[in-house]
């Protein structure tokens, strides 16, 4: 998938302002945005999304324009397919795992579904080990349920793109391996491009392909706002 | 026993029409507070606080003022739509509602605000427009609260007095309401009615405070939803 992004966001946290500025051309399907926290990863993502509406710039995702200020372009959330994991997985607590994972293609009223939507759900909760707790809640379910439920939830939706925030920050480090593991076999085996924020470099070497490194605001890797490899990034990683 | 049903059902419609109301109104002013950020929203916010505060008797007059007969609005809603709210059952609608509306839409407003916004992004990311973002997920996690609100707008309506006697009067069997029986009662030295409007009246209002606490406090999993 093609990246042109060019954005720039002023905004106020705790009285003082953060300038975020982010450029990049990238191609590739499986990209991080890697940076400590407070670089502004969160930030882009949510702009990349169209939660946040960016100051001025430009986003053009495979030849799409979803904004551009200047021409003042901007498509709503709704209309640029993206699945978003978030960090803490934003499941709806007033809904069943399975409800949470049929949110997206329920019609008219909460729990009308047609009968493929119906097949479509239920695969997805075979694929990601959710058929056991179908019927609980999120507050009954272990972090890495919860996080395979935000999961199944987004590509329930059919995203030409998934963004994840941190998607394993809240999990413990064995878990963590293993899910990683399973975020690179989704990503091979829906087909979907991926961008997720991490500041783990271990996350950098098996989920990412292109790294964009993010500090105060910038974009930091490389000279001229060029970004590396993952592999290529690691010695430098390795100092920070 | 009629003598102390009459007032009570009326008090009923009375409070009931008045929940409705200012149930519709609380949650639309609650949402707006809520979600828009616009100038002069503390002093919208106050003003739709007051008559929280204010005498009932100040806000009977207030009403009095604006809808009778001699104020334009009031000749205006006669004469287009037949509706005269002075001395009727409506009018004691009108006091309750206004009397009741604060805490609606204080409840609603906290509601809304206590919507986690990342749950409603999470709607826009599966494909939910603005409405479908309110009515799947920002309604049915505040509705307890919503619903806690109501139940003490109507608890209040019940028990509206001051700003009714002004507005609808005390007319038995029209608009005379329960707490007004009750003081007519007692001036009458009619005790054992009095007693008994006075034990329905508590009674009704200890078991709605009760449901109203219950409706805020259960959890997801043990609530069965749609």
């Amino acid at each position: 998938m093609h990246f042109d992004v060019d954005i720039a966001k002023r905004v106020t946290a705790q009285g003082r302002p953060f300038d975020l500025a982010v450029r990049f051309v990238l191609d590739s399907d499986r990209i991080a945005l890697y940076g400590p926290s407070g670089a502004g990863k969160s930030l882009t993502l949510a702009i990349l999304a169209g939660l946040v509406r960016p100051d001025r710039g430009r986003i053009v995702i495979d030849g799409e324009v979803w904004f551009d200020s200047m021409y003042r372009v901007n498509r709503p959330t709704r209309q640029r397919h993206v699945g978003f994991v978030f960090q803490d997985y934003a499941l709806f607590p007033h809904r069943t795992v399975e409800q949470n994972v049929a949110a997206a293609s329920e019609r008219w009223y909460p729990g009308a579904r047609d009968a493929i939507a119906q097949a479509e759900v239920a695969q997805l909760l075979d694929a990601f080990a959710l058929d056991d707790v179908r019927k609980s809640y999120p507050e009954q379910l272990s972090g890495g349920q919860r996080q395979r439920t935000a999961l199944a939830r987004a590509l329930a939706a059919k995203p030409k793109l998934l963004l994840l925030d941190e998607p394993f920050s809240a999990l413990d480090a064995a878990l963590r391996a293993r899910l990683r593991a399973e975020l690179v076999a989704v990503q091979r085996r829906f087909g979907v491009p991926i961008v997720i924020i991490t500041h783990d470099p271990d996350d950098l070497v098996q989920c990412a392909e292109r790294v964009v490194t993010l500090h105060d605001g910038k974009v930091i890797a490389g000279e001229n706002e060029r970004t590396g490899t993952a592999a290529a990034l690691l010695p430098h990683l390795a100092l920070a | 026993m009629s003598e102390a049903l009459v007032p009570m059902l009326l008090t009923l419609k009375v409070a009931a029409w008045a929940t409705l109301i200012a149930g519709a109104l609380g949650v639309a002013a609650g949402l707006l507070l809520a979600k828009v950020r616009f100038a002069g929203r503390d002093v919208v916010d106050a003003l739709l606080l007051l008559p929280m505060v204010l005498p009932p008797t100040v806000l009977g007059y207030y009403l009095l003022v604006a809808f009778g007969r001699q104020s334009a609005f009031g000749h205006w809603l006669e004469s287009t739509l037949g509706i005269d709210l002075i001395f009727t059952w409506q009018g004691a609608v009108a006091a309750s509602s206004i009397v009741a509306f604060p805490l609606v839409f204080k409840a609603a407003r906290a509601a809304f605000e206590a919507v986690d916004p990342n749950l409603e992004n999470a709607g826009r990311t599966l494909g939910y427009n603005e409405w479908t973002v309110f009515t799947r997920v920002t309604f049915p996690l505040a509705w307890r609260g919503i619903a806690a609100g109501a139940m003490l707008a109507f608890a209040r309506a019940i028990g509206e007095f001051g700003a009714t006697l002004m507005v609808a009067g005390n007319i038995p069997g029209r608009t005379q309401t329960m707490s007004i029986a009750i003081y007519e009662a007692v001036h009458a030295g009619n005790d054992a009615l009095a007693n008994t409007l006075v034990l329905i009246a508590s009674a009704v209002c200890v078991a709605l405070l009760v449901a109203a606490s219950f409706a805020v406090r259960r959890g997801y999993a043990r609530l069965s939803p749609i």
